[in-house]
């Protein structure tokens, strides 16, 4: 009995301190997509016929097993990020996966089953070159690594070295390509440019250099590119410029022989770099005699070396992808050839002897808003009757990966373009309907009474009838077991819900292709690939029109902009279904220095978006009459400001009526001191509900609510930790007024803002404490408003109070962001992205300048917490409990109908969304809501009250009578 | 904390009205036969930086000397400013000007504030500002101009507001108040910000568990305080607990 109220007593005090998430809200309006990024080396995992995984190293450092029926994630590991996470190669044996990582910093082995790690070594400084397995007796024992200077033998059960031998001449020949035959030798290939080959074979025993040859070779200056090792050791190479075959034989010294192309009736194509691809199907006996050579970018041949004779097999063409693939003792080669615009077919052709399998035929359809294949990659098996089959994994130029199965069933698509989201928006879905209907009557024309009142009419009976049907659904699925409701979200039933909680996640990728994500379930609703981006693009995604204005679609534009020449492109979409939109954007033969929305509207009510050339000229889009009439009238009160980060300089523009602009305010500051690296403003779609704080003695402090402020970010030149400093400047982007300037000493970047209302929160490295500190400012104008009716920019002739506080942070952040409700009541939390992978919802209220040193009455009163240098990281605070998000890069928030929820998307290597309340569900009854217990009590006390009236009238007539 | 903050200025304001100075000898012209350069300082070791300021119908920007400040070093390094009249000429346009809601501009060029620094290195290029004509007029040209610098007191903006700023169209009669300037001139050097404050933190920290030190009537633990109420309600618990049992087994049996 005691330990039932003791019990009782603690979860109740566990009850009230928990902020996050309930167990069984998991999942409920949150999910996470995981992704690995394109994919650079891949292999199917084989060594057992029931394994059913392939293996994935990608480009953002990424090793992965995804499994073949799903594509779901078995496992995944992460490595840093940049050069010291690169992967350089990838090799696999049985089990085992061996990693050469960080430019042949480490070797890694894998335990493909689980992905747990064998062993890892690090290996001798140096820059890597090649690396192969070594096998002896037909088991493969060891890994060879081939570095600038050093070749190393390891051995693949325990990573331990075996030897490590020093290549002779490294300085001059530059060695390229390690290769092992099986025959207990290890051969180092180099090459000194236009000159001759090195071959150096050492001993798998004791790494003794057995024989050291060089031959002539001054066409070559490229081994992988241009030479592989076929059959029984014979180097083959291939030279572009006299059109022939050189060959070696690595056992016997001996000069090279040439074969020219010519004569084997083989002819490249114009200006095409041949390439030779051969296959090693088990690294402990020599490769095959057969081998492919590509001879034009869809041409290749089919070629085997018979006793130190090639001999033609098969002409392939036209042949878009080969790739080679073993299963058992069987070699194919898998050729994907074009079949129409959408579709491609793939065949198998047997190796050896070059003839087409029967009943191998697959089709791959290539999806329309996609791109090119770009990699092959075949898994191939016996199946009962000793026959190949095969199924294969392609990735085309959008990082899309699709896995596929005879005769062309799609098994499963990956969309790994979205592990590099670089911007987004969230849009509003369309109304259904009947919505649109009703407020279809307000948009058009009024044309005459009794035609007004039969369309009112008309339209109350169809949302009657709406009604009706929704409730009617409403029962029948009452009925159902609850697993069985199914509401899938497809493009034709997407539309607003009664609190705009769902949106469309408008996602930009770094590969060029834009996805439509449902914000309520992740599913990936449209999709449309750019193709010709160039790869060091910037992108500015900007809503134009939303979904408020029916029958006109919602309007999006992207400004997709080369980083190096400035040229700029426009796309301009429909967000909710993605298509390209009818309009044709404007030709921007001018390099774009700066883009901004206006909220003026064109007839149609999309936003006017303006673009300033290099000649500081200024076009609109849409750019209609009416917009240019619009534009010249408010001409004079549209101003703007370009940063110039290499020299510093900051100006301000304003627009003239002939859509020229005028230089009318600079700011200078010098590069040699302090660069520019960031310049915040406010974000336009921001409410603040109020106007000032209440302070203790009643009195009002009114925030200084400047919309055109811009906070300007700094770092010193100097990186001494002792003068290294970070510069804070506000800026008032229409007159170039510095509103203030305040220097951080002894601090460095990478510096984190966030600039909202009447503050700015700033992190840095303390380079004197070397700690992570977090610093807010925030503005007030004073006791009294100086025009409270309107701000601007123009007569605001005081200077704001400038408050300031710093604080101690435990962790250095990824990301950081402010939460935004529709209104601005609820009160603001910061979302700050943790390289952990945690997302933490920080109260402003803890970063907040006034918090006093010293309680008094009157802060007590303001319900101001007292001042504590550092801030605490409580676990209750991660909004996503155990979901982390890798390599978070930036975190969006927008608004919902709701005023007490704020959508949050996490992006990074993943994709995280939830809702926050940052001041709890103030305006929503809870889940578990007793409706059955307020309603009876209502029922009661309404059958009560008649009761007693009864009965009081009752009394009142006999005490009448009496 | 925010009068300390507003107060944290590295240099000293000076508040010089403009009919006071008159040093500039190229524009005596203007100065209607006043006496000129009474009050400069004999021992003027400083050195003078240029306000240009424009104001054309057209809005073609053409600078011409509006006055200058003068920064001297020493022990005290003081402030102050010397400006020109407006002219007849000058006053019209600026009403014109004014009418047509153009703009009244300021530059300086980027310098050093610093005397002694003047020749390390000299930049090319001005800073400019500006504030509504009709402003400037109906104020009676009364501003407030702030040269803003870096940490190593390099010049990096200017910025002017009138007082009052507002453009409300209404008509300044007297020619005479839009003939002098009623300016107040400040530097502004960057304030240094305020890391995380742990040293008072910790005072505080250590008068609070002094103060309980000295009080030991707080410093007992939750139960030494209330070991009495603990010990009651376990003797009550298990004696409704034993009350309770033998009535349950009787209940069973019957």
């Amino acid at each position: 009995m005691a330990k039932h109220i003791w019990l009782c007593l603690l979860f109740t005090i566990l009850c009230s301190t928990v902020e996050s998430v309930f167990e069984d809200q998991v999942g409920k309006f949150d999910w996470r997509q995981q992704y690995v990024g394109k994919v650079r080396f891949s292999h199917f995992d084989n060594h057992m016929q029931s394994s059913r995984k392939v293996l994935l190293a990608t480009e953002k450092n990424v090793f992965a097993a995804l499994n073949i029926r799903t594509g779901e994630l078995l496992w995944r590991h992460v490595d840093n990020i940049g050069p010291e996470g690169n992967i350089d190669a990838f090799l696999q044996h049985g089990q085992d996966a061996v990693l050469v990582v960080g430019n042949g910093r480490l070797l890694r082995s894998w335990e493909t089953n689980v992905g747990g790690m064998n062993w890892e070594v690090v290996l001798d400084s140096g820059s890597f070159q090649s690396a192969c397995l070594v096998g002896q007796q037909d088991t493969v024992k060891y890994v060879a690594v081939l570095k600038k200077t050093a070749v190393s033998l390891h051995y693949l059960s325990n990573g331990h070295q075996k030897w490590i031998e020093n290549l002779p001449e490294s300085d001059t020949v530059d060695y390229q390509t390690v290769y092992s035959g099986g025959n207990g030798e290890v051969y180092a290939l180099g090459v000194v440019p236009h000159s001759h080959i090195t071959v150096v074979a050492y001993s798998v025993e004791d790494g003794e250099i057995i024989k050291q040859i060089t031959v002539e070779a001054p066409w070559l200056n490229n081994i992988p590119a241009n030479c592989a090792v076929i059959g029984k050791g014979m180097l083959t190479c291939v030279d572009s410029v006299t059109m022939s075959l050189y060959m070696y034989d690595l056992h016997v010294q001996s000069r090279m022989t040439q074969i020219l192309l010519q004569s084997l009736g083989l002819e490249v194509s114009a200006n095409f770099q041949p390439v030779l691809v051969a296959t090693q199907p088990n690294p402990a006996r020599t490769p095959l005699s057969e081998f492919l050579l590509q001879l034009g970018p869809d041409h290749y041949q089919l070629l085997q070396l018979n006793n130190g004779q090639i001999v033609t097999l098969r002409d392939i063409k036209p042949a878009m992808l080969v790739s080679f693939a073993t299963a058992g003792e069987k070699t194919v080669a898998a050729v994907m050839s074009p079949k129409n615009k959408t579709a491609c077919s793939l065949n198998l052709f047997s190796a050896e002897t070059g003839r087409r399998l029967l009943d191998t035929t697959l089709i791959y359809n290539m999806d329309p808003n996609g791109g090119k294949p770009d990699k092959l990659y075949v898994q191939a098996f016996l199946k009962k009757d000793d026959s190949v089959g095969y199924r294969v994994l392609v990735q085309t130029e959008d990082h899309t990966l699709t896995f596929v199965q005879q005769p062309g069933r799609v098994m499963w698509t990956r969309e790994e373009a979205l592990s590099d989201v670089v911007t987004m928006e969230m849009v509003d879905l369309p109304l259904t309907g009947t919505q649109a209907e009703l407020e279809g009557e307000f948009g058009k024309k009024a044309d005459g009474l009794m035609s007004m009142v039969l369309k009112r009419l008309s339209s109350q009976l169809i949302l009657l009838q709406a009604w009706v049907s929704h409730l009617w659904k409403l029962f029948y699925d009452a009925r159902k077991p609850r697993s069985q409701v199914k509401n899938d979200v497809t493009i034709e039933n997407l539309s607003r819900d009664e609190f705009n909680l769902q949106k469309m996640m408008v996602m930009v990728t770094a590969s060029g292709k834009l996805f439509g994500i449902d914000s309520k379930t992740g599913s990936i609703l449209w999709r449309y690939y750019l193709d010709n981006i160039p790869s060091n693009a910037a992108f500015k995604l900007m809503v134009q029109r939303t979904t408020a204005h029916f029958p006109h679609p919602p309007q999006c534009t992207l400004l997709i902009k080369d980083k190096d020449s400035g040229l700029a492109t426009l796309h301009v979409f429909n967000p909710i279904f993605g298509k390209k939109s009818h309009l044709t954007p404007p030709a921007l033969p001018q390099p774009i220095l700066q883009s901004l929305v206006l909220p003026l509207m064109d007839q149609d009510y999309a936003k006017v978006l303006l673009l300033v050339d290099d000649q500081y000229k200024v076009s609109a889009f849409p750019s209609t009459k009416n917009v240019l009439q619009q534009l010249q009238e408010v001409a004079t009160s549209i101003f703007f400001y370009l940063v110039d980060s290499s020299q510093g300089r900051l100006s301000g523009y304003r627009l003239r009526t002939d859509l020229s602009t005028e230089l009318i305010w600079e700011v200078v500051i010098p590069p040699e001191v302090q660069r520019i690296v960031s310049v915040k403003g406010k974000r336009p779609n921001e409410h603040v509900h109020s106007q000032g704080r209440v302070m203790g003695d009643r009195s009002v402090l009114y925030k200084y609510l400047n919309p055109n402020l811009l906070a300007l970010v700094t770092e010193s030149t100097d990186l001494h930790q002792e003068r290294s400093f970070i510069g804070v400047l506000l800026i008032d982007g229409v007159t170039g007024r510095i509103i203030h300037e305040a220097v951080q000493r002894k601090a460095k970047g990478p510096v984190h803002v966030v600039h909202s209302e009447n503050w700015v929160v700033y992190e840095y490295w303390s380079t004197k404490s070397r700690r992570n500190e977090f610093s807010v400012i925030e503005l007030y104008e004073g006791m009294e408003l100086y025009n409270s009716t309107v701000f601007s920019s123009l007569d605001r002739p005081h200077a704001p109070q400038v408050l300031q506080q710093s604080y101690i942070f435990p962790s250095s952040i990824s990301t950081m962001e402010a939460t935004l409700t529709e209104k601005g009541i609820t009160s603001r939390h910061l979302l700050i992205g943790l390289p952990s992978g945690g997302i933490l919802s920080l109260p402003k209220m803890f970063l907040d300048p006034r918090r006093p040193e010293i309680v008094s009455e009157q802060s007590r009163e303001e319900n101001l917490i007292p001042y504590s240098p550092e801030l605490l990281i409580r676990t209750e605070w991660f909004i996503n409990y155990n979901q982390s998000v890798s390599r978070v890069r930036g975190i969006y928030t927008a608004p919902s109908g709701l005023e007490s929820t704020c959508l949050v998307v996490a992006y990074g290597l993943d994709i995280y969304q939830t809702h926050v309340y940052p001041s709890k569900q103030f305006d929503v009854l809870k889940d578990d809501y007793d409706y059955m217990l307020i309603s009876s009590v209502l029922f009661a006390l309404f059958f009560a009250t008649m009761i007693s009236k009864r009965l009081a009238e009752v009394k009142l007539l006999n005490r009448a009578w009496r | 904390m925010s009068v300390k903050m507003t107060r944290l200025l590295s240099f000293k304001i000076a508040l010089i009205r403009s009919f006071l100075f008159f040093v500039c000898v190229e524009f005596v012209c203007c100065n209607n036969g006043r006496k000129v350069g009474d009050n400069v300082d004999t021992e003027f070791s400083g050195f003078s930086v240029p306000i240009e300021h424009s104001f054309e119908v057209d809005d073609v920007a053409k600078f011409r000397l509006r006055g200058s400040v003068v920064l001297k070093a020493g022990r005290e390094s003081s402030i102050s400013l010397s400006q020109n009249q407006l002219s007849e000429e000058d006053r019209s346009k600026l009403k014109e000007v004014a009418a047509v809601n153009g703009l009244y501009r300021i530059r300086v060029p980027r310098v050093f504030l610093q005397a002694d620094r003047q020749t390390e290195r000299q930049m090319e290029g001005y800073l400019t500002a500006f504030v509504r004509a009709c402003a400037m007029v109906e104020s009676h040209l009364s501003d407030v101009i702030t040269l803003h610098t870096d940490v190593s007191g390099y010049l990096i903006g200017v910025s002017i507001v009138t007082l009052p700023g507002t453009c409300r169209g209404t008509e300044v009669e007297d020619e005479v108040d839009l003939e002098v300037f009623n300016t107040t001139l400040s530097v502004m050097a960057p304030v240094n910000a305020p890391g995380p404050e742990t040293a008072f933190f910790l005072e505080r920290m250590e008068q609070e568990s002094e103060k309980k030190a000295k009080n030991p009537q707080e410093q007992k633990s939750f139960f030494a305080k209330y070991w009495y109420l603990i010990l009651g309600g376990a003797i009550f618990l298990m004696a409704t607990n034993s009350a309770q049992s033998p009535a349950g087994g009787g209940r069973e049996q019957s």
